[in-house]
């Protein structure tokens, strides 16, 4: 996708809400504070987009275009908890000349506190087509950023993904993630036979695609940082293998391949290495083997379960479980497997560490009774815990760092499983729709 | 034969006196609606009974085809013991069939943490049946986790005849 930067007409962004912060106090709602999302929930018009020419493209009509793109920013944003959408249903579709030139009077009617507007343009067929996206603090009636996108047809879902993106991370000061990608295992059958499957989806459920046809138990895929590929466990016959499936080819080759116990495949932050863990006797350990194949070097070895593993994201330390101690805890290592060291000591057992890509955070599942999915620093203290289902387990961290998804399993026979969602705050928790059960979701960066 | 059924009735009536037993479904009274229906009982062989050395002939033949442990835990106990010597002596009396530990979890632990967990508990079964004098060789150990539960109950009794380990011949 290549992003266009239109000129500005009026203020760089910064110091547009530099401006509004010193004239106008009461205008200071216009920013959106992740950490107290109860008393930040903007109201945001976001009008279907205008195009310049109805024109066919393989994806619809430039003009039905217009509107499902507004409908995907609208989604996306309404799903962070933090704004209230107005539209793009019920609310007046601007002019072409009007995107760059808003009527504020009509949106300060509707209360609406910020407007994105923008268009969508082709030539038609199969040509590229571009979007542009415009956001406006409407109280001030003042522009706070612009961005084009040029997509092909099929990918028009990515440009409102970006325009969401624009929307919240101009209005948060928080990184973008709404264009990014989930691999996730959707589940089906009763709960002592179930089927588990490979499937891929957009961040939002959106472009959902099942990848493994289900004859063989597939489990806790892991996105590659290039999206390339997937590592996932997989079991063929009496044995267990790690495949790397590659995306755009549809193929996968066995990376590694054992009767016993291998599992838990973990990219480095530079996609060259793969962790996983292989037991061996009583003990299992995490070893470390180049992607491209070579020769497995071990990183644990204490007695006990050394499981999972997660990097930091400058790739020089690993964040895992063991049980060295008794029950599962919480450990850091160098990347080499040197100077490991326990961080978890609060009450019930730590599971599942997951390493935030901003590195400030290593999210978990706490075993205490039930299962919950909090978050503490890197050195283990200020534990909170976000989450309170029945068993709620294996965070993954969205790729700014804010907001977690993880599964949830219902108590009894059902064994239903489904993805569930969460920000930082613990407020802002909602279940994920996918086609069938799913577990073991994998939250991949941001999109290039 | 005579010697499994006498082995079965012995741990059976340990069972029975005891009052912390840590597993044996067999041995639970009837189970919750909310569980599946414990294994078949195991039939008295008889001149007409399955292919010597077959799966079947493994089931006819053992006190049973697997062992139960204790949360989180993979020590084989004395009960497990008696189980795993009736394997070992099908073993030995077929010395060309080999086997399939499949080790299991029940559904409170992590997805990872189990796989683990199981091939611990499939491993131990492994160890005790080559301290009988099983080659190691023929032995393989596979850990489903908690991926194929027996019982479907999100209960304490549910969850005791999950933590197993099942020993399946190989053809």
């Amino acid at each position: 996708m290549m992003m266009l930067s239109f000129r500005r007409k009026t203020l760089r962004g910064a110091s547009a809400l530099l401006a509004l912060l010193i004239a106008m106090p009461a205008t200071a709602q216009l920013s959106v504070d992740v950490t107290n999302p109860v008393e930040s929930d903007l109201r945001i018009a976001i009008p279907a987009m205008p195009t310049q020419q109805n024109v066919e493209t393989p994806a619809g009509s430039t003009d039905s275009l217009g509107q499902r793109i507004a409908e995907v920013i609208a989604n996306d944003l309404r799903g962070s908890g933090l704004f209230t959408p107005l539209g793009p249903n019920g609310v007046q579709r601007p002019t072409m000349p009007e995107v760059t030139s808003p009527v504020f009077e009509r949106w300060s009617a509707m209360n609406a506190e910020a407007l994105v507007q923008g268009f969508v343009r082709s030539a038609g067929g199969d040509s590229q087509i571009t979007v542009g996206c415009y956001l406006y603090d409407v109280a001030l009636g003042t522009e706070l950023a612009r961005q084009g996108y040029v997509v092909a047809p099929r990918d028009w879902r990515r440009a409102a993904h970006r325009c969401a993106d624009l929307v919240y991370s101009r209005l948060t000061g928080e990184s973008p993630f709404f264009d990014s990608r989930i691999a996730y295992i959707a589940e089906t059958g009763p709960k002592d036979n179930r089927v588990k499957r490979l499937a891929i989806m957009d961040s939002d459920g959106a472009n959902h695609r099942f990848i493994t046809n289900g004859q063989s138990l597939a489990l806790t895929p892991r996105w590659s940082p290039d999206y390339r590929s997937i590592a996932y466990v997989s079991y063929v016959g009496r044995n267990v293998r790690i495949y790397i499936y590659d995306v755009d080819q549809g193929r996968q080759r066995t990376l590694l391949e054992t009767s016993g116990a291998i599992f838990a495949p973990r990219w480095s932050p530079d996609g060259r290495t793969l962790l996983f863990s292989k037991s061996s006797g009583a003990n299992t350990d995490i070893y470390k083997i180049p992607v491209a194949g070579g020769q497995p070097v071990r990183l644990t070895n204490t007695p006990g379960i050394n499981v999972g593993g997660s990097f930091s994201p400058d790739g020089t330390r690993i964040v895992f479980e063991s049980d060295r101690s008794g029950g599962q805890q919480i450990y850091v290592m160098n990347a080499d497997g040197s100077n490991q060291r326990r961080i978890s000591f609060g009450g019930g057992r730590y599971a599942t560490p997951e390493w935030s890509p901003r590195g400030d955070l290593i999210a978990f599942t706490k075993i205490a009774g039930n299962f919950r999915v909090g978050v503490m620093d890197i050195n283990g203290g200020n534990e909170r815990l976000l989450t309170n289902g029945w068993q709620d387990e294996a965070p993954t961290w969205s790729p700014n760092g804010r907001v977690l998804q993880f599964f949830r399993t219902a108590a009894g026979r059902s064994g239903n499983s489904s993805i569930w969602q969460v920000d930082l705050t613990g407020v802002n928790e909602r279940k994920i729709v996918t086609p069938v059960d799913g577990s073991d979701p994998s939250w991949g960066p941001l999109l290039q | 034969m005579r010697k499994t059924s006498l082995l079965l009735l012995v741990s059976s009536a340990a069972l029975a006196l005891s009052a912390c037993a840590k597993k044996a479904p067999e041995a639970l009274p009837p189970p919750p609606a909310d569980t599946a229906p414990p294994p078949a009982p195991t039939p008295t062989p008889t001149p007409t009974g399955p292919t010597p050395g077959s799966q079947a002939d493994f089931i006819a033949s053992v006190t049973s085809d697997r062992i139960f442990f204790d949360t989180d835990m993979s020590d084989v106990d004395d009960e497990d013991r008696a189980v795993l010597r009736s394997q070992a002596e099908w073993l030995m009396r077929y010395p060309n069939k080999r086997v399939t530990i499949e080790g299991h979890a029940d559904e409170r632990g992590t997805r990872e943490y189990n796989l683990a967990l199981g091939e611990r508990r499939a491993n131990a079964a492994k160890n005790y049946l080559a301290s009988l004098g099983i080659d190691a060789g023929r032995i393989n150990t596979i850990s489903y986790g908690k991926e194929r539960p027996v019982a479907l109950g999100s209960d304490e009794a549910s969850w005791a005849q999950n933590r197993r380990a099942v020993t399946v011949t190989v053809d």
